[in-house]
């Protein structure tokens, strides 16, 4: 039983045995309505208020296909780098359950949207390409629970209001060789259906749905293991936690003799361990055909190719873009493409100032640990990027010192107001007039006689005592750099 | 024969149908008439003929598609009103054992 297994595979044994995992991720498509009908495509609305005779799979009632779902599954073929088929077609899948209340899912079967698409992920070896195998369109169904009233014991509750929410269905190749490259695969997949503006992936609103498919075999053998479906992923780290788990299991059951039987798991996060679900073979005859209630989709050149001019910069390209053009660090980089909104304020703070590595510190510092002190994202940010360009333009023009930037961002984020706004309510600029500032200097000479003292006497570090002496003098409105080359002059 | 009882229990099986030794019968030649049917259409020469699946018949590219525009959904009342139980908002169903 899996109570025997180790909890993670030795490193001895992932010498011997590779694992193969091929993940299978659902996607909900940010529409406005649903992909067959026109309820809302909405969540945490009362039970059953989003519903209609389509997607109650009433008799008779016809789906018609929604534009919108087809563009973003469009855009979602095209951030994987997948070839959107010309012509697709939809295909009945045919399973009980309750909360499928037309007895088929209307899916995509030999005919999917897009195919051959690929990934890229970073592994400790390098950048490695992921296959996506093949994209295509489908309806959601409905959420039933099995627990928490009164007679659970006796009765499941179905909520269809998620029946026929727009799906895509992306099903990668087997190319993934470990839990973490699964993990990055996920991430990177997650990322670049936020840049497409395809969904939220909210998985707290199950935006972003993760089966995964595991097998192990000796290292060097040339056939896949027999896999195991692992369902219900629905957070990275149950992904990851998930696979590791599974990999020892198969491995233990390998090396004890044993045979992996092909079969769909549920993995459960609380005891850390994967449970059968079915076998496989007779769950699994869904017995497919096309669907006769809507025709195939027609993808022609024209309407793909004004999606594909409408597509953003994918996260990948842009970071390799911050690396070579704005000279970013390779963290950096990573950091300012975490989602759209912050890479394109972090543009928009290049374009105003014109230098990408200040703007870059900017972001990532003060900014972000202003934004977290409040929990703000990015895309609530109360000071513009235009601004923040403007306040590292004041520092590079030399009228504000870093210093005094500093000091400023903060009152911009509080009082939505412009740096200049705020230097000239408050008084605050850099002290650029040499004139004040050596009679400032000679002033804090002067009170200092012991220390001028030491200074010539050869104790040269008393110089940061001047300098610190000075920046208070002129409430740190003095350039330091001009501070210590005229206190070295007069000392 | 075109089918077999065993094939026909099967299907019956993924269709949640019971059937008795008689319908079982009945509803396995009732089939194989059927598919004997099929295989005698199968002769005309459909070489230049594409495969269609639906009598639907296609106008300008997509003409079809819906815009993204919301209707009304039922009222709840109106969605609940052929539920043999219900509780909660929600279908009341016969419970569903997931393992």
């Amino acid at each position: 039983m899996s109570t025997a297994a180790p909890r993670l595979a030795t490193p001895e044994e992932l010498e011997l045995y590779e694992p193969v995992i091929g993940l299978e991720v659902h996607v909900q498509l940010g529409t406005r309505t649903k992909i067959f009908c026109g309820c809302p495509n909405e969540f945490g609305a009362a039970p059953n208020t989003n519903v209609c005779p389509v997607c109650l799979g009433m008799p008779g009632a016809l789906p018609v296909l929604n534009r919108a779902a087809v563009e973003l599954g469009i855009r979602a073929a095209l951030a994987l780098h997948c070839e959107v088929r010309r012509r697709s077609v939809f295909a009945r899948k045919n399973y009980f359950y309750p909360d499928l209340p037309k007895g088929y899912q209307i899916s995509q079967y030999d005919q999917p949207l897009a195919e051959h698409g690929w990934v890229e992920i970073q592994t400790p070896a390098g950048p490695k390409r992921i296959g996506v195998h093949r994209l295509h369109l489908e309806d959601d169904a409905g959420k039933s629970s099995h627990e928490g009233y009164r007679d659970s014991d006796r009765f499941s509750y179905v909520d269809l209001n998620r029946t026929g929410s727009p799906l895509a269905e992306i099903v990668s190749e087997p190319d993934l060789r470990s839990p973490d490259e699964a993990y990055e695969y996920l991430t990177e997949l997650k990322l670049a259906m936020q840049f497409a503006g395809v969904s939220n992936c909210d998985m707290e609103k199950g935006n972003l749905r993760c089966d995964a498919n595991v097998s192990v075999r000796r290292r060097g053998a040339a056939e896949f293991g027999t896999k195991v479906e692992i369902k219900n992923l629905n957070s990275f780290r149950f992904l990851r936690q998930a696979l590791y788990f599974e990999i020892a299991r198969q491995v233990a059951l390998v090396e004890s003799g044993g045979r992996v039987v092909q079969e769909t798991r549920l993995y459960d996060p609380n005891l850390d361990e994967t449970f059968s679900m079915r076998s496989k073979e007779e769950a699994h005859d869904y017995r497919y055909f096309p669907e006769p209630d809507l025709l195939p989709l027609e993808v022609g050149e024209a309407w793909l190719e004004s999606i594909r001019s409408s597509m953003p910069a994918m996260p990948a390209e842009l970071r390799r873009r911050f690396v070579s053009d704005y000279g970013l660090r390779e963290y950096d980089a990573q950091v300012l493409t975490a989602s759209r909104e912050l890479a394109d304020y972090f543009e928009g703070v290049v374009h105003a100032c014109g230098d990408a590595r200040a703007a870059a510190n900017w972001v990532t510092g003060d900014l972000a640990a202003l934004l977290n002190a409040q929990s703000l994202d990015i895309a609530l940010c109360p000071v513009p990027p235009e601004r923040l360009g403007e306040l590292i333009t004041l520092v590079q023009k030399g009228e504000l010192t870093g210093k005094l930037a500093k000091e400023i961002l903060p009152k911009m984020f509080e009082s939505r107001e412009g740096a200049r706004a705020i230097m000239e309510r408050e008084g605050l600029r850099a002290l650029s007039d040499t004139g004040e500032l050596e009679r400032i200097i000679d002033q804090v000479i002067a009170a200092n006689p012991k220390q001028l003292e030491q200074y010539r006497g050869g104790k040269t570090s008393v110089m940061q005592f001047f300098v610190g002496q000075v920046m208070k003098a002129t409430r740190g409105q003095a350039n330091p750099a001009a501070v210590s080359e005229l206190l070295r002059r007069k000392l | 024969m075109k089918i077999t009882e065993q094939e026909v229990r099967h299907v019956a099986a993924l269709a949640h149908l019971e059937l008795s030794g008689d319908e079982l019968k009945r509803m396995t030649h009732d089939l194989d008439e059927i598919l004997a049917h099929m295989d005698k259409l199968r002769e005309l020469d459909t070489e230049a003929v594409a495969p269609m699946a639906q009598v639907l018949f296609p106008g300008a590219e997509n003409s079809t598609l819906r815009e993204d525009e919301p209707r009304e959904p039922l009222s709840h009342e109106d969605a609940m009103a052929n539920a043999p139980a219900a509780g909660a908002g929600h279908f009341k169903v016969p419970r569903v054992i997931e393992r």
